[in-house]
């Protein structure tokens, strides 16, 4: 398959007036198009840092990141960030929400808005298009964060922890939803998140990533059928496998 | 939810008591100024207060009454006004202007900080000699005034309100590939919308402070006028007729800047 995304040999440090820290040290990995991939580790280890660099936002200190074979410099619109909460405009409407990447990237035209519009009919927002984002419910919110984030055809979808805002019974289900629409949309992806459950239901592969400096310390290979969907994930026997498995190295990871 | 006629006996209750707790503040607010006047004026045909001293609602009608026959009411409120209004308008456009020159340039800020501590602990009043000496004993100084007694506060307000935009959101637009023109636009401004319109409501009692005082200070018409010229002569009455007018003005002014919070921020802003 096609690799979309490589990291080779990233390190990025940090400068504050107190010192210096090593973040990010020697990591390297590639995402293939249309494979979803999670990424894990302890807390604090820099994960969400990795998506920033990944989108341009921070540079690495060394190594290269490309997207597509070309070095990301800036963000130049081929990503789409998702974020913890949805971060919904109050001032616009549902319409006005997802069409915002449109007019950022001045991409703004009739084919454009009527894909962004296609989406919220296709995945049920229709009829609140023109509704304001605090009479929609946390899950539909959501929903409709990743529909704008999509709006803009983002070759690769960044996911900051997109549930970790939810309560747990919206979280699975927003879940579900979300697995199906980047499934049927073919889009791919990476997830951060410290929920080592919600890595093993959605993601094809789970980078494990060390603490501090953070660099990939194991790969897996999570082997459920492609299209089995995240819930249906959770109630396969090989699901506690996984998750124990995880759910070790993770601990040893900490200890260390 | 039940419509009208599906109300339960209880829920009829309901709405007639808090129908009835609004009439009785309305009312009570009503009776309060009428018994406030109407023992004032007692006492002062009585004989209890000095009319020379305290004035009374009827004297103060009256010289409201002659105040506008001659127009001079309409004269010098409508030069107050006309003080306030031009002070407001001009302080305000700076003001912001500034804000958004200092949230635009990081560093600008971090040097002028010092300096806006400064101009705003001072108390602007003492410029007043400078103020005359400069621009002359007219409306001009008293314009500069309330400039200055607004102009601070504005940048200040301003600025904070602008840098108090959500992270996370200004985050999702670079993200997109924002730059900080279109920052400013999408996201700065109109979360700052909130903000802007609690600053009109700040500067028009610091607009009327600032003619006021200017009046005080340099003046030969004009409500203030009115109000130090009508305190030099004993005519009580003049003073308070002055200070009502004043008040309905000011009151006039908020409510107007309600109206546009009403019809700009409305419902929809309320996250």
């Amino acid at each position: 398959m096609k690799e979309i995304l490589t990291l080779d040999k990233v390190g990025l440090i940090y400068h504050s007036p107190v010192g210096e820290t090593q973040a990010v040290k020697n990591m390297s990995f590639s995402v293939a198009e249309g494979e979803f991939v999670a990424m894990i580790g302890p807390s604090g280890c820099g994960k969400s840092t990795v998506l920033n660099m990944i989108a341009g936002l921070i540079k690495p200190s060394e190594g290269k990141i490309k997207l597509n074979g070309e070095e990301v410099s800036s963000a130049a619109g081929k990503f789409g960030y998702m974020l913890q909460r949805d971060e919904l405009f109050p001032w616009r409407t549902i319409r006005k929400n997802v069409t915002l990447p449109l007019e950022i990237k001045r991409i703004k035209n009739k084919e454009n808005e009527d894909y962004a519009f296609g989406l919220l009919k296709k995945y049920g927002l229709k009829e609140f298009a023109d509704h304001y984002p605090d009479q929609l419910s946390g899950g539909m919110r959501q929903r409709v964060a990743l529909i704008r984030t999509l709006a803009a055809k983002p070759d690769l979808l960044l996911l900051d922890e997109p549930f970790s805002a939810l309560d747990y019974q919206t979280r699975l289900s927003v879940c579900e939803d979300v697995f199906r629409i980047i499934r049927e949309e073919n889009k791919t992806s990476v997830l951060v998140t410290h929920d080592i459950s919600e890595a093993v239901s959605v993601a094809d592969r789970v980078i494990l990533l060390s603490s501090r400096p953070a660099a990939v310390r194991k790969e897996y290979t999570v082997d459920f059928d492609k299209d089995l969907s995240p819930l249906k994930r959770r109630e396969d026997p090989r699901f506690r496998d996984w998750f124990e498995l995880l759910w070790r190295d993770l601990n040893d990871e900490n200890e260390r | 939810m039940k419509t009208k006629d599906e109300f339960s006996r209880e829920h009829l209750l309901y709405l007639k008591r808090r129908r009835n707790d609004k009439i009785f503040v309305n009312c009570a607010r009503v009776a309060l100024i009428i018994i406030f006047l109407a023992l004032w004026e007692l006492f002062y045909r009585l004989g209890a207060i000095d009319g020379f001293i305290f004035s009374a609602p009827s004297k103060i009608f009256k010289s409201l009454v002659n105040l506008t026959k001659t127009g001079e009411l309409f004269k010098h409120a409508g030069i107050t006004l006309f003080e306030t209004v031009a002070g407001f308008a001009i302080a305000t456009s700076i003001g912001t202007l500034v804000a958004l020159a200092l949230w635009w340039n990081d560093r600008l800020r971090r040097i002028l900080d010092p300096y806006v501590v400064v101009l705003n602990s001072l108390p602007k009043i003492a410029l007043g000699p400078v103020i005359i000496i400069w621009f002359g004993s007219g409306t001009k100084s008293i314009v500069v005034m309330t400039i200055l007694i607004t102009v601070i506060v504005t940048t200040i307000t301003m600025l904070s309100g602008f840098t108090a935009t959500d992270k996370n959101k200004i985050f999702l637009l670079k993200s997109l590939g924002a730059k900080k023109p279109q920052i400013l636009t999408k996201l700065v401004i109109p979360s700052s919308l909130p903000t802007f319109i609690s600053m009109l409501k700040i500067n028009i009692g610091l607009s009327w402070i600032g003619s006021i005082m200017g009046e005080y200070l340099v003046s030969r018409a004009g409500l203030g006028y009115l109000i130090v010229y009508g305190g030099q002569v004993f005519k009580l009455d003049l003073v308070y007729a002055a200070t009502l007018t004043l008040c309905l003005l000011a009151t006039g002014m908020y409510a107007l800047v309600s109206l546009i919070e009403k019809i700009t921020v409305g419902k929809k802003q309320t996250s």
